[in-house]
Formats: structure tokens, C-alpha cells, sequence
């Protein structure tokens, strides 16, 4: 396996983790109008991910970086082509991280608590909806290749981004990492929020069902691959057995399906890509492949040593996290009278 | 609205002309400017005070003092405020190397995008890591495990800072490399060149210690706020003897590794050091001026303050070596890269230069006089000097920001010292209203959130070790929001 390849699957796996890691935490942001009935239920649903979204976001961050060293051309194409898309949801993560930190001190601060916790309750949510959205957008417009000129520099406008293709696709993500936003929680909580939130993962699960199978069907239409083909029916196998979980009242089964659902639906988007990294619509000629956009042989060298020793050390201390941080939280964990 | 069909006809077109007027170019130079100073006001307060941190819970751990605990908590959720903010910031950083500067992108990334990437695998994962289980892992964790993680979260914090500034110093003075014609962009061909560049040797020292000055600095304001009205005496006198120590230890060792850093710029970046003294003429031995007053165009001097002989001693370790002068430096620099303006925004350099040194050492000399007029823990102090210890607080951040102004504006007019300049760098694809609204829309959320964030680090510093008492969860879980 050539070292180019290596990467594509690396950058593969890194936005895999992060949609993986963070959808979750964009499922829990945007469920707090739906769950939240008062504040203790919202602090409910923010601590399920307290200890552990701004690790999950830092994965977006790896993504990138490892794009930029092992696909420069890549990465300089694609974050100046999509620069207003990146642009909103650079401004919603920005926003989303400082009111999980901020949302609790009004008091300290003597501003008026209801007003300040609404205010940032709601940059939460609108936080955690746009990314969601358009990363979907951005994902499936890659796939189907955008206008690139012979130097790969983007000629489209933002309106390019919004065709039904990318609009589908973004309609995918948005409500995927909703429904496994849903599932976590019902995994994370107890009592009545648990039930809640179970019940409404059934009803969004069953939309982004129907969504998921017309845009991974239209993506195979249009990329057809056998490992494309097993994939896909994986994601909509896992997704339909995930409800199914959750139906019953299995969160943990449910939640894993979910998980496998992500992977193998994005894993489809990279398998439908390659060997393209970003084609071009003008002309097949001026698109970027695993080839010509890669860095060179050295550069690849150093960042595989980097990366075979550095990415299971980090599954193993991030899932030591996960599991010093396994136990449920409810109602009764958040203490009265605190912010 | 307008009187005639013409005169709509020519605000459109009025308005047209100043659209198209837009320079992506300087506006990605504004974006990234304000964007980057706004992050570093942040990350130095991060890396200081995690250190900080580490050293008053440890203190704890040996002693079981529970005055050292209460200073934990203070001053871990000063640190907490701080760091959420630095890492949001700092995503957009990153991003910005792609979306504005994508031709810098492709010249550059086989060599740049390395240490980036090494900094997300190696130190970046581990910080976000281990920050979530300190946080959250008080009651989780057995203290001595707790204890371990801050000191994970130190360790990512400055191997972090030490990628970043690897990357950074190729701009200064790139290292490790190979031009491919046939791809036209710079290719790594030494990793280690690479990481041990002599700029970042001597950039990384210097940006730690005079991030542990500012950290330091703010402790003693928080600390004098206190003491100032004669509460929690016992905790904030220690954090404020922690604190003025942790300036005057940083404080020497940004003074030495300033000095080391100066012999580097000299040997790498000549032109950067004639900017620092605006020395437009070679001169051995060369002086040092603390302040000039200039014809308004800044070519020639009307009067000066000098001390003879210092520019020499900085740049050469002699009293009367040699020191290049701005114009030898064009005229070589026209022979070997062509007809050009070679010479960075001089009053910008030199004040910059000035200043950063300045206010460091009166950083320095403010923690000194305040030890010694709290030596044998004399707590007792007039008011107007416990107003300037708080009010010295950020000092330290305003040399740490002009410092960088003058290492990045002295670097101009070169992206890329030699290799590349800062108007090839910049997308070609992205127009100027898309740079504007990013503009104005990260400059609007940014100033919204120094409001926010100075509030609540005031509430958190007014508040001091005295907590409002917490009733105890049931079952023991880690809730933190």
C-alpha cells in the first residue's frame, strides 16, 4: 500500500472519529429545547458531555492539521473553496464552547441568571445545529466535485455549496448526529429525561432513515463500488437496528449501532471519493487526487512514524476517559443551589 | 430613496467601485493579525498558569494544607476560563492557513503542515485529554492520579507551544528543506532541521518564561486585590510570594533567552534587528537609542536618547561589532531577490522592539521592589501599592503581544523569510466581501467575548478562595457545568 493511500484512510479515520465523537455532543446541543424542560433537566444533558466534548472537538483539529501535512493541496482547495460554510461553523464553535463554559456564571457576574442562561442556551443549540448541517453540506458537495479551475482553486460561490445533493447530504448529518445525540443521552441519564429522549430518537431516527437511504442510494447511483455497496448497506442495517434498540430500551446497543452507522456512512463518502480527493466539475483533468495532491514521500514518511505510534496511544488514553466518566447522570447528580 | 433612476444608478456603481476596491490581501493581513494577537492575549495566561496550578495542588498533595487547595481552585478556574476560550480561538487559526492564505498553503504544507499535525497527535489530543479529567476527576480520580493529570495537561501545554513555534520559526528562517521546480512548493527533506531551527531553540524559552511572567503577574494581582483589603490573608499571601517569585524567575530567563533569541535574529534575519533599532546606516560599534524623536517620514533623527555601544553588544556579544544597516540590507537583498522594497514598517519595529523590552522590565522591577517590601510576610502596605501591583497585571501580555508584533511585521515584507512573499501567500479564489464579513464577523464575536470573559476572570479574582458552599451530590458525580 502506497503512503498516500495510508493517509487517505488516516484523514478518513480522523473526520470519522470527529463526526463520530463530536456528533454526539451536536445531538445533545440541539436536544436542549426538545428535553430541557427546566434548567436542572438542561444541566442534565450538558454534563453528559461536560468531561468530554472539548477533546471530541480537538479532534477536528487533528483532522485538519493531518489534511494540511499529508494533502496540502487538499487542504488549501478545499478551506479556501469553502470558505463562508467554514466561516459559519468556525463562528458556531466558537460560540458553542465558550457558552458550555460560561452558561453556569451569570451569577458571579450578577447579570440576570434566566436571561444569561437562555442567551447561551440558545448559542448552544444554534452552535451545535449549523456544524451539524454543514458539515454534511461540505462532505457531500466533495463527493460530488465542485467547480475547480486547472490551478484546483474553487470558481463557484457559497449558492454552488447548496445544491439538492449537498442540501440532502447536510439534511443527513444534521439529523444522524441528532438521533445519536438522542441515544447518548438516553445512554448518559436516568428517569424520565432517559425516557424522553428514547422516544424522540424514534421519531428523528425515522426521518434521517428516509433521508439516509435516499442520498446514500443516490450517492451509490452515481459512485456505484462494491465496498461502497457493503458499506452503505451497513449504515442503513446498523441504523434501522439502532431504533430497533432503542425501541426496547437497549441503550447501549442502540447507541453502538449508531456508532457503526457513522462510520460506515462517511466511510462510504471516502470510498465513493477515491482515489479523487476533491474533483473538479469543470473538468475531470483539474481534479485533486490521492496524487497530486499529496505531500512527498519524506513528509509522508515522518507523519506515518508520527501517526502509527501516536493514534493507539490516544484511543487508549481518550477511552480511558470515556470509562473514568461511564456512570449515568440525573436529576439527583446536580446538586441544588450551585450554578 | 434616491431622487432620480441616475443617481441610484451612480450609488451602485459607487458602491461597485469600493467592493471590488476590497484587497483580499490586506484584509487576510488584518483578519489574521487580530485574530492571532486575540488568541496569544489567551495562551500565555494558559501556560503559566497550568505550571501554577500544578505547583499549588502539589503543595497540597504533600502537605494536605488546605490553604493550598482553596489557591488550586482559585486559580485552576482562572486557568478554566482562560483555556476554553484559547481553544475555541484557536481552531480558527488553524483554518485560516487553508482559507485565507491557501497558496502560502500550497508552497509551504509539505513542511509546514508537519509540525501542526504533530502538535494535534502529540500534544494537543493529551492537553484536551487530561484537562477534561482534571476538571471533572476531582472526586473520580485518587489524588495522586488527580495530581498526575494537571502535570499531563503542563507536559501537552508546552510541547504544544513547542510545535507551534517550530512552525513558526520556518517562516523566520526556514531550515530542512528543498525547492521541487516541477511542483513549485518547498519540500522537507530534514524533520530534525526542522524541529531544532536555532529560532525555535531560542523562541520557545523565551515565549514559556514570559508566558510564567504574565501568569505570575496576574496571581500578584489577584493576590494584592485581596490583600489590599486585609482578607483571606494566609492563602493570598503565599499566592502573592508564588507570584512575584514566578515573575522575577520568568522575568531572568526572558531576559537571557531574549538575548540568545537576538544573536539568532541577527545570524538568520539582519534586516529584522536593523528594523528593531530603525539603524539605517551600518555602524560599529553600534548604540542602542531608548527613544528618538524623527522627521515625520522617520528617515533622519532630530533627537535621541542613546547607550552607547548596546546594539552592538545585543547583536554581536562585543562592544564594538559590526551592526548591518537597513540600507546595505536593501541593496544586498535587491542584488540576490530582485527590485523591491526589502525593509519592514519601521516606527512599528522600533517602538514595538522598545516597548516589549520596557515593559518587561518594569514587569521585573515592580516584583522586586514588591518582595522585598513583603519580606518576613509584612502584609501591611499602603493602599496605592497594593493599586499597582493589581494594575501591573497585564503588563507582561502587552510586551508578550508587542513582542510578536515585532517578530511577524519586523518578518514583512516576506510571508516566508527568502522563499516567499506575504502578497503571493494569499488565496487567489476568495474575494473581498467574503474577507470582510469574516472581518467584521470575528472582530464583533471576538470583542463580545472579551467583555464576557473579562467579566466573569474579575468575579472569579473578586471572589477570591471564598466559595459559596456547595451541598454535596448524592451520588458523588462529576458535574462541572
Amino acid at each position: 500500500m502506497q503512503l498516500n493511500e495510508i493517509w487517505f484512510l488516516i484523514v478518513g479515520f480522523l473526520f470519522i472519529g470527529y463526526f463520530v465523537l463530536d456528533g454526539f455532543d451536536f445531538g445533545v446541543g440541539m436536544s436542549l429545547p426538545f428535553l430541557g424542560k427546566d434548567d436542572t433537566d438542561r444541566r442534565v444533558l450538558i454534563n453528559t458531555i461536560g468531561p468530554v466534548w472539548d477533546l471530541n472537538e480537538t479532534w477536528v483539529i487533528v483532522a485538519g492539521a493531518s489534511l494540511f501535512a499529508a494533502f496540502p493541496e487538499w487542504y488549501a482547495s478545499l478551506f479556501s473553496g469553502f470558505y463562508l460554510p467554514l466561516l459559519l461553523i468556525l463562528l458556531a464553535l466558537i460560540v458553542r464552547g465558550v457558552a458550555f463554559e460560561y452558561r453556569g456564571k451569570g451569577k458571579t457576574v450578577g447579570a440576570n441568571e434566566v436571561v444569561w442562561k437562555r442567551n447561551f442556551d440558545w448559542m448552544i443549540v444554534i452552535g451545535s445545529a449549523v456544524p451539524s448541517l454543514l458539515w454534511g453540506v461540505a462532505f457531500a458537495n466533495i463527493v460530488q466535485g465542485v467547480p475547480l479551475n486547472e490551478q484546483h482553486v474553487y470558481t463557484g460561490t457559497i449558492f454552488t455549496l447548496l445544491n439538492p445533493y449537498g442540501l440532502l447530504g447536510g439534511l443527513v448529518t444534521l439529523t444522524l448526529f441528532w438521533t445519536h445525540g438522542l441515544m447518548f443521552i438516553a445512554l448518559k441519564t436516568d428517569g424520565d429525561i432517559k425516557d424522553r429522549a428514547s422516544k424522540l430518537a424514534t421519531k428523528v431516527g425515522i426521518v434521517c432513515t428516509g433521508l439516509a437511504a435516499a442520498f446514500l442510494t443516490w450517492t451509490l447511483i452515481s459512485h456505484w463500488s462494491v465496498l461502497g455497496f457493503i458499506l452503505s448497506a451497513v449504515a442503513a442495517v446498523t441504523l434501522i437496528s439502532g431504533l430497533i434498540a432503542n425501541y426496547f430500551k437497549r441503550e447501549g446497543i442502540a447507541f453502538s449501532f449508531i456508532v457503526v452507522t457513522i462510520i460506515t456512512a462517511v466511510g462510504s463518502l471516502f470510498s465513493a471519493l477515491f482515489p479523487n480527493v476533491f474533483p473538479s466539475s469543470t473538468n475531470p483533468a483539474f481534479s485533486l487526487t490521492i496524487e497530486n495532491a499529496s505531500s512527498s514521500q519524506y513528509t509522508l514518511t515522518v507523519m506515518t512514524w508520527v501517526a502509527i505510534i501516536m493514534i493507539p496511544l490516544v484511543l487508549l488514553y481518550q477511552g480511558w476517559t470515556y470509562w473514568v466518566f461511564r456512570n449515568r447522570i440525573s436529576r439527583k447528580s446536580i446538586p441544588a443551589g450551585s450554578h | 430613496m434616491f431622487a432620480s433612476p441616475e443617481s441610484e444608478k451612480l450609488m451602485h456603481a459607487a458602491i461597485s467601485a469600493v467592493l471590488t476596491e476590497l484587497s483580499p490581501l490586506d484584509l487576510s493581513r488584518w483578519q489574521f493579525g487580530i485574530t492571532t494577537v486575540y488568541h496569544f492575549l489567551f495562551v500565555p495566561l494558559t501556560i503559566g498558569m497550568v505550571f501554577l496550578v500544578a505547583i499549588l495542588q502539589t503543595a497540597w498533595y504533600r502537605t494536605q494544607n488546605e490553604k493550598f487547595l482553596k489557591l488550586t481552585k482559585l486559580f485552576g478556574k482562572i486557568f478554566l476560563i482562560n483555556f476554553a476560550i484559547g481553544v475555541v480561538t484557536g481552531i480558527v487559526q488553524e483554518f485560516q492557513f487553508g482559507m485565507n492564505w491557501s497558496d502560502y498553503s500550497r508552497f509551504v504544507g509539505d513542511i509546514f503542515g508537519a509540525p501542526l499535525a504533530m502538535e494535534g497527535l502529540l500534544a494537543f489530543f493529551f492537553e484536551a485529554t487530561f484537562i477534561g479529567l482534571w476538571i471533572f476527576g476531582w472526586d473520580r480520580l485518587s489524588k495522586g492520579l488527580h495530581l498526575a493529570t494537571i502535570w499531563m495537561t503542563a507536559l501537552g501545554v508546552v510541547l504544544s507551544a513547542y510545535f507551534i513555534l517550530a512552525a513558526n520559526s520556518f517562516m523566520q528562517n526556514p531550515v530542512g528543506f528543498e525547492i521541487n521546480e516541477a511542483k513549485n512548493r518547498a519540500e522537507l527533506v530534514d524533520i530534525g532541521a526542522v524541529l531544532t531551527n536555532i529560532v525555535a531553540l531560542n523562541q520557545f524559552p523565551h515565549t514559556i518564561t514570559a508566558s510564567f511572567m504574565f501568569a505570575g503577574a496576574v496571581m500578584v494581582g489577584i493576590s494584592a486585590y485581596h490583600l489590599k483589603r486585609n482578607q483571606q490573608v494566609a492563602a493570598m499571601g503565599t499566592s502573592l510570594k508564588l507570584g512575584l517569585w514566578t515573575v522575577i524567575v520568568g522575568g531572568l530567563g526572558t531576559v537571557l533567552s531574549g538575548d540568545g533569541l537576538g544573536l539568532a535574529m541577527v545570524q538568520t534575519q539582519p534586516m529584522k534587528m536593523a528594523a528593531a533599532e530603525a539603524l539605517y546606516n551600518t555602524a560599529a560599534p553600534a548604540s542602542f537609542s531608548i527613544f528618538t524623536w524623527g522627521t515625520p517620514d522617520g528617515k533622519s533623527e532630530l533627537f535621541s536618547v542613546r547607550i552607547p555601544n548596546l546594539l552592538s553588544f545585543l547583536s554581536t556579544h562585543t562592544l564594538d561589532g559590526k551592526v548591518e544597516g537597513l540600507n546595505d540590507l536593501q541593496a544586498q537583498y535587491v542584488a540576490a531577490y530582485g527590485p523591491g522594497d526589502y525593509m519592514p514598517v519601521i516606527w512599528i519595529t522600533y517602538w514595538a522592539f522598545r516597548w516589549m523590552i520596557g515593559l518587561g522590565m518594569l514587569s521585573i522591577l515592580i516584583a522586586a521592589v514588591g518582595l522585598v517590601l513583603t519580606r518576613k510576610n509584612n502584609f501591611a502596605l499602603p493602599k496605592w501599592a497594593w493599586n499597582i501591583a493589581i494594575w501591573a497585571s497585564p503588563i507582561p501580555v502587552l510586551a508578550i503581544s508587542l513582542g510578536w508584533l515585532f517578530t511577524e511585521m519586523g518578518r514583512q515584507p516576506w510571508l516566508v523569510f527568502k522563499l516567499m512573499k506575504t502578497s503571493a501567500g494569499v488565496s487567489p479564489g476568495i474575494n473581498g466581501v467574503d474577507v470582510l464579513i469574516s472581518l467584521i464577523a470575528f472582530t464583533l464575536v471576538y470583542a463580545v467575548l472579551a467583555v464576557i470573559e473579562m467579566r466573569l476572570l474579575l468575579a472569579a479574582a473578586q471572589a477570591g478562595i471564598e466559595e459559596p458552599k456547595k451541598t454535596e451530590s448524592a451520588d458523588h458525580l462529576a458535574v462541572a457545568y
